[in-house]
């Protein structure tokens, strides 16, 4: 774009980010404190992702971007424009073909492979945040990894209501070391960054914070030995295409109460309808 | 079937934002707004503006202003989001208020003192009435009576400093922090937190410090000075033995004297907050200086009991582009995570503990 470096941001920023980045990726599930931009979107609406994505991208790479696993959210449609009008990058909805992904909520359902990199939008880099609200104090907890309290808040759940409420954003433990936020990804996605093969970058711009999970870490979100993990997902089959181990969104179909359950990730759904069709 | 994918995102956004410039135009019937009426005419907005955008800038500030409809929280982004791409040639001096152009000047602890009280532009005791007259235009605008106040006018808390009745400021050892470039860490500096809130939501500084009023945070506040005026901007090029001068900036700085009970080691004295921003804004430096004097009752050995004093507090949240980002960010589609909740909900109101992914279940 005229007046303006390939994808936006200025190089000595990008070289700012990718420290930030080979720190992240040195320690998994750190948050690294970085000079977050100002962006031409609002803080919240996907600022740290997109300097993470601006600051990997190449020349060569193919974007794809979602929101709630769908390709043509708005949100999802105004990020993936701003690249391919900053950087003029190929763009796709096929996740298979794409190198970068960045996403917001979600983490396709097709297994990633080590040649592609995923970047989430993350709100709130902070798993503590809930139950601490001060940063400097949550920092000397995660320096310690005194994280006591996340158990306990876990616990309380348990006795109370007797299971975890936590059905999102559910907080997982990197390398068994650092406690992380997987963004507010569902319950349902979290196990898909245990060992997985793709990079997973994570970028909070308001917040200011860059964390990474290289390929093939342990992610083991909190749990007891007797109150295991469980994941939570709508007990339907999707009706476009049939999937019975996808993620689902309800849609209101009328004011009588009428439901129905499609997939999420867009792209997957579609991927398998045309199998079908075919 | 009543399902419609959500397609056509693209072709919604083009329609949306063509809608919006037909909404920000307005009736054609009525002349558009150049940008010099918004910035001559509209001076405080454009000023608000530039304070929270942090760019000196007013034909840029007017610029956002028109194209934000007016919304100065919107402008204040458009001007920060252009402003982090521009390079930076060097850093300036310290600007000398003391040394200030003054267009108004007064204090509210001295009857007089050298340089006198200058009223200057000032709504202050104007009475609140609809000035009918300004609804048309070519209304007869008196002229103004005397000639600016020249004559050099020393700072009033230099006054008190004489006397040693007002602490000292400590000065800074090495380069101040910058917030646009290193993320903010606490404990924060008095550098970072004056930093911080010249950039800060001028509402949300006016609230924070008329709390500190109410006895959220017990402060005994009089305005020592309260100054408008220009400021001339200077950089020192390394190949150069001399300051280059780059041009004035209007500015509003204000001194609030504090009482200060004390110490074992430290007699009673005064203590100041201190507050300044771009352009003319005295609700936001005066607010500045209360919440900056309640911010340091840590140092100063007092109870930090009230948000105006929490430094975390204050500082997290006094930023308007990210309040507003993080606030209006709920309209984005949350239904992936809704979706769980529903089903948490559902499964527990069920009683069942069983959940789990059985597929087809």
């Amino acid at each position: 774009m005229n007046g303006y470096n390939f994808a936006y941001l200025d190089e000595q920023t990008k070289r700012m980010i990718r420290r930030a980045l080979l720190k992240a990726v040195a320690i998994p599930g750190y948050q690294v404190p970085f000079g977050s931009r100002e962006m031409p979107l609002p803080y919240g609406w996907g600022t740290g992702g997109i300097q993470v994505t601006a600051s990997i991208l190449g020349r060569a790479d193919v974007l794809k971007v979602i929101d709630q696993g769908a390709d043509d959210t708005t949100n999802a449609v105004s990020i993936r424009r701003f690249f391919a009008r900053t950087a003029g990058v190929a763009t796709t909805t096929h996740t298979a073909e794409a190198s970068v992904i960045q996403t917001r909520h979600r983490i396709p359902e097709a297994p990633l492979r080590t040649d592609q990199i995923i970047v989430y939008q993350v709100p709130q880099p902070e798993p503590l945040s809930k139950l601490e609200p001060s940063r400097a104090e949550t920092r000397r907890m995660h320096a310690l990894a005194e994280y006591g309290l996340m158990h306990v808040k876990l616990y309380e759940d348990i006795a109370r209501i007797g299971a975890v409420t936590i059905s999102y954003d559910y907080p997982v433990m990197v390398n068994g070391r650092h406690l992380m936020s997987p963004s507010p990804i569902p319950a349902f996605d979290t196990p898909k960054m245990d060992g997985m093969a793709a990079l997973q970058l994570f970028g909070a711009g308001r917040e200011k914070r860059i964390y990474a999970i290289p390929p093939y870490t342990s992610v083991k979100p909190l749990d007891f030995e007797d109150h295991p993990f469980r994941l939570t997902r709508a007990p339907h089959a999707c009706t476009l295409c049939g999937a019975a181990d996808s993620y689902l969104d309800e849609v209101v179909t009328d004011d009588r109460g009428g439901r129905m359950f499609v997939c999420s990730d867009s792209d997957f759904c579609e991927t398998r309808q045309s199998g079908a069709a075919a | 079937m009543a399902y419609v994918a959500v397609k056509g995102g693209e072709r919604a956004i083009d329609a949306a934002h063509a809608w919006l410039a037909e909404d920000r135009r307005g009736d054609p019937a009525v002349p558009e707004l150049a940008t010099a009426q918004i910035a001559e005419q509209l001076g405080r907005a454009v000023d608000r503006v530039m304070a929270e955008g942090a760019c000196y800038d007013p034909d840029l500030a007017a610029l956002a202003v028109k194209q934000a409809q007016g919304d100065l929280i919107e402008a204040a982004f458009l001007l920060r989001a252009y402003r982090t791409t521009l390079p930076r040639f060097a850093d300036t001096r310290p600007v000398e208020t003391g040394a200030m152009a003054v267009r108004r000047r007064v204090s509210a602890v001295f009857k007089d003192m050298p340089g006198g009280q200058v009223l200057g532009p000032t709504y202050d005791y104007t009475h609140r009435l609809l000035d009918f007259d300004l609804a048309e235009p070519g209304a007869a605008v008196a002229e103004a009576g005397s000639a600016p106040p020249g004559g050099p006018m020393p700072g009033v808390m230099d006054l008190l400093g004489h006397e040693g009745l007002i602490q000292p400021e400590a000065g800074l050892d090495g380069r101040p922090g910058d917030l646009t470039r290193e993320p903010l860490a606490f404990p924060a500096g008095r550098d970072v937190r004056l930093q911080a809130l010249a950039r800060g939501d001028e509402g949300f500084l006016l609230a924070l410090g008329y709390s500190s009023q109410r006895g959220y945070g017990g402060a005994h506040p009089f305005v020592g000075e309260l100054r408008v005026g220009e400021v001339t901007v200077e950089v020192e090029v390394p190949e150069l033995d001399f300051t280059l001068d780059i041009g004035d900036v209007t500015v509003t700085e204000c001194q609030m004297v504090n009482q200060f009970k004390g110490s074992k080691e430290v007699p009673p004295q005064f203590t100041r907050g201190y507050g300044l921003c771009f352009g003319h804004s005295e609700r936001k430096a005066m607010g500045m200086a209360l919440v900056d004097r309640a911010m340091r009752a840590a140092e100063l050995g007092e109870d930090v009991t009230a948000p105006a004093q929490t430094v975390e507090f204050v500082l997290s949240h006094c930023d308007n582009i990210e309040a507003t980002g993080f606030v209006e960010h709920l309209k984005l589609p949350h239904y992936v995570d809704f979706q769980s909740e529903l089903e948490t909900i559902r499964r527990l109101r069920a009683g069942t503990e069983t959940g789990g992914v059985e597929a087809g279940e």
